[in-house]
């Protein structure tokens, strides 16, 4: 009974990777970005959350709403005034203005709340759990997995259901055509980048509720979320979500059989998918 | 107030006119002042355990006895490579008398080798002293090679108290004496978990058992494995030395899926009110090792203020409830006045190092001395024990959390404020 246990709570922590991981999916599957300060910026919307929580008196789950629209406003600014002067033919440029922007934004935060390790204030509904059989699953870590999924269906209906998807989809294939045909790609890059912020604000709110949380945790969390893109392939967000289960589970089993195997199961795992297919499983484009 | 950005200007001011004046010699007859390198993790991971610096440097420099003194003060990022870079900087450009560093084996280590190879007199504190001493050695697996060190002094406790401390804790309570532990693959998990100096002998030999499930990474998001294996053991009780967020994730998982051992005894992660409040309600009456507290009954050797009134002085100044390093960081400062105090030479590497360990101060953490109480004879040399005790944390009404020593069985001399109580 214990291994139906530990594939559902590898199978639960896998979408707390992928929610990690879906902002950076979306912004790398749409212009090859690596954003390296992803991790630093989720950590940067779980302070923000807390702000909103302890200036209004809010529950989290009404603050992540308020911060979303602001998330969305910096993620655009930040594409259209920094990163997309670093877009090129080149791929050094982003990268290092992104790790720049890790650093700085890691600095940033230590200035302005210290090293102490906060958590977003929770509830009842932390600790609470269901009983599904013979296994016992926490709710906060449901909704996570809940939430990461929503997310995915929804990027899913944004990217094959609307203009604004077929817009991202066609400067994701093609930048200099889909530009021919009226699309401004820094705009598109823009609102992309936007939208990776309401993810990684979504993301935030779990981190926060999840465990402390201080200036330095971001870059942490930011390898599991790479590994889960990776794994899923270019550009497919179900493919972010299967990536972020596969880590999950790899982890648990690893631990339960010895707690010195579980980061290192994660990576193995990530290593052999690699290896039988090097574009991950279910890469959509084709470069 | 002084800035460190000022500090360092002003020592590079120094230095010059001692460059165009000649030799800088003995610092107090000439009225110069002793130069004291300090080291701390003031940024990254570790940076709460540097919080006080600032206030206790500053109450320091304006004491009588801190007038002789400069103080020049580094930040290790909480990054062994960066605690010794700046090392050297303070060695080797800002000519330093003696270097006082505080705060985990990833700081002091560094720092205390450096030292030691450039010939600097240096004191270190806040760390066990087994990562400190052992940790420094060329062979820490072979006991005969084992050198003392002729610059380097530490004061701190070690293993021995804190797992003295938790089993007495743990014997205040009615439990089946069957013992989960939290590991982590670090130099503190590896200390407390091996089989000849750490937790097992020792649990073993007062008839607990021991679920160890093996030494985990730092920053792991699931303890699933470890909950399990502590369920199936039926352990009434949980121990370790985790990092904070991973205590987190572990006692949050533990009540989700219904674990409540009567007693949790964590060292490291809870060492810090902040990281107690973490947990909202589900902090009470958590326990922790407990090295210095406003009700240890010592007095600053510098200011003859009490622990308590220097705790409050840190509250009123900062607005901040008190944590233990505050103590031990001003120690560090009486230590420095105490011995530069002694000497006739203060830029004699030799004289300040015998006066060091010829030591005998009452400071604000206990008794200092190097005579090797309560030590093996290897490290007798270099290592001075401060009291240990043990302390839970209480819910208050209004929120937030006090520590509240519960066990003196090693050092009656510190008050408890109550027993222990079981969590369920």
């Amino acid at each position: 009974m214990i291994w139906v246990d530990t594939i559902a709570q590898g199978i639960l922590l896998g979408g707390l990777y992928a929610l990690f991981a879906s902002g950076l999916s979306l912004v790398f599957g749409i212009m090859r970005l690596v954003n390296l300060a992803h991790g630093d910026l989720i950590v940067m919307g779980a302070y923000l959350i807390l702000v909103l929580v302890t200036l209004l008196g809010i529950s989290p789950f009404l603050a992540v709403f308020i911060a979303m629209p602001l998330m969305f406003a910096l993620g655009w600014l930040l594409q259209r005034y920094l990163l997309n002067r670093t877009l090129g033919d080149d791929i050094l440029p982003p990268l290092l203005v992104t790790f720049g922007l890790s650093i700085a934004l890691q600095n940033a935060l230590l200035e302005g709340f210290s090293a102490d390790s906060q958590r977003l204030p929770t509830s009842a509904l932390t600790t609470a759990s269901v009983n599904v059989g013979p296994i016992t699953l926490g709710i906060m870590p449901l909704l996570t997995f809940g939430s990461a999924v929503l997310v995915i269906v929804a990027l899913n209906q944004l990217f094959y259901r609307t203009e604004l998807g077929r817009a991202f989809r066609a400067t994701s294939d093609d930048a200099t055509t889909a530009s021919l045909m009226g699309i401004k790609p820094a705009n598109i890059f823009a609102t992309a980048t936007g939208i990776a912020m309401v993810i990684v604000t979504i993301a935030a709110l779990y981190l926060g509720l999840r465990a402390n949380f201080d200036p330095n945790i971001g870059p942490a969390r930011l390898i599991y979320a790479f590994e889960a893109v990776i794994i899923g392939g270019l550009g497919s967000l179900w493919g972010t979500l299967l990536g972020g289960i596969i880590i999950g589970v790899a982890q648990t089993v690893g631990a339960a059989i010895n707690p010195e195997w579980q980061i290192l199961a994660g990576h193995i795992a990530f290593l052999v998918v690699l290896l039988v297919r090097p574009r991950g499983l279910f890469p959509r484009a084709h470069d | 107030m002084l800035t460190r950005r000022k500090l360092l200007k002003s020592s590079a001011a120094t230095s010059l006119t001692l460059a165009v004046g000649g030799l800088a010699v003995p610092a107090l007859a000439q009225g110069a002042k002793i130069r004291l390198g300090y080291i701390s993790p003031q940024s990254g991971p570790l940076a709460a355990f540097s919080e006080a610096d600032q206030f206790i440097i500053d109450g320091f420099l304006k004491s009588e006895a801190g007038a002789n003194f400069e103080v020049i003060v580094k930040d290790s990022q909480s990054n062994p490579n960066r605690a010794a870079e700046v090392a050297k900087e303070l060695i080797i450009d800002d000519e330093i008398d003696m270097m006082l560093v505080a705060s985990t084996p990833e700081t002091t280590n560094p720092v205390a080798t450096t030292c030691e190879a450039e010939q600097i007199p240096v004191i270190s504190t806040v760390a066990p002293w087994q990562p400190y001493f052992i940790g420094q050695q060329g062979n820490p697996g072979d006991p005969t090679s084992w050198r003392p060190f002729d610059f380097s002094f530490h004061f701190f406790w070690g293993l021995e108290d804190v797992i003295s401390t938790f089993t007495s804790m743990w014997n205040q309570l009615e439990t089946n004496k069957s013992v989960g532990a939290l590991f982590p693959n670090d130099g503190d998990g590896n200390a407390w978990g091996d089989p000849n100096v750490g937790f097992p002998p020792v649990l073993s030999a007062q008839g607990y058992t021991l679920t160890d499930t093996g030494r985990y990474q730092n920053l792991t998001d699931d303890f699933s494995a470890q909950i399990n294996a502590f369920k199936a053991a039926n352990c009434d009780i949980v121990t370790g030395v985790p990092i904070p967020p991973d205590f987190t994730t572990f006692w949050t998982q533990a009540k989700q899926q219904g674990f409540n051992p009567k007693a949790a005894s964590i060292g490291k992660a809870i060492l810090f009110p902040q990281a107690v409040e973490a947990l909202a309600d589900q902090g009470h009456n958590l326990s922790s090792e407990v090295w210095w507290s406003p009700s240890h009954p010592f007095a600053s050797s510098i200011s003859g203020q009490s622990a308590g009134d220097l705790a409050g002085a840190y509250s009123a100044a900062t607005g901040k409830q008190w944590t233990q390093p505050i103590g031990f960081a001003h120690a560090l400062f009486e230590m420095a006045a105490d011995v530069l105090g002694r000497v006739q030479d203060s830029r004699n590497a030799e004289e300040v190092a015998s006066a060091i360990a010829a030591t005998q101060l009452a400071s604000i953490v206990g008794r200092i001395a190097f005579d090797g109480t309560g030590l093996p004879p290897f490290a007798a040399t270099n290592v001075a024990k401060t009291p240990l005790v043990g302390g839970q944390w209480r819910l208050k009404d209004g929120g937030g959390y006090d520590l509240v020593i519960v066990d003196n069985s090693d050092h009656p001399d510190i008050p408890t404020g109550g027993t222990m109580e079981a969590m369920s």
